[in-house]
């Protein structure tokens, strides 16, 4: 069994969706790259921004 | 009128052959659809990133939809169903079959859905590819 933390498993989840959106999405390797990245980053940081609202809002 | 006869885009793969069959390829086997348009490096990271996917659903007690009992179900279902030969075999194995009774599990459904979801993306990525939408 495998059981991550929630942080964990939200990496985990961008990772391989940023994968697949960067091969899909674009046509070139380097604007792939580059897609996937962008999508990951998005994908965490507002992970981790939603994560601090929700923080705040609950204090 | 004369009409110009529309040029097929650079890297559009040879005419001949069933098209729809790298779309059918790649919903059945993740990335399938890529390999059989010899695009060997995307279609082994779909591959790769899809099955971990679905695989990580599991191994976190994930549940696979097994029927529509409302309209939920029903798009969980049609999630599953994306990934393809991973559902029917998962299936037969008797694999996440368990209620969801943790917060890991339920994000192991998640897992599962999306992997479905991604793959039918991959799968029309790849019929793109055949008819020459994208290069």
């Amino acid at each position: 069994m495998f059981h991550p933390s929630h942080y964990a498993a939200v990496v985990l989840y961008a990772f391989f969706a940023s994968v697949v959106f960067g091969i899909t999405m674009r046509s070139t390797p380097r604007n792939m790259l580059r897609y996937g990245a962008y999508c990951f980053l998005l994908f965490t940081g507002s992970a981790i921004l939603v994560s601090w609202a929700m923080f705040l809002i609950a204090r | 009128m004369a009409t110009i006869p529309t040029k097929p885009a650079e890297g559009h793969q040879s005419s001949s052959g069933f098209v729809y069959l790298p779309l059918i390829a790649g919903w059945l086997v993740p990335g399938a659809g890529h390999f059989l348009l010899r695009k060997w490096v995307r279609g082994a990271l779909l591959l790769v990133s899809i099955v971990s996917m679905f695989a990580l659903g599991l191994a976190m007690q994930g549940k696979l939809y097994t029927g529509a009992q409302d309209l939920l179900s029903l798009l969980g279902m049609a999630g599953d169903l994306g990934s393809g030969l991973l559902y029917l075999v998962s299936r037969m194995l008797g694999l996440g079959a368990d209620p969801v009774q943790t917060t890991v599990a339920d994000y192991g459904r998640v897992f599962i859905v999306v992997a479905g979801l991604l793959n039918i993306i991959a799968a029309i990525d790849a019929h793109n590819l055949r008819t020459g939408r994208k290069q």
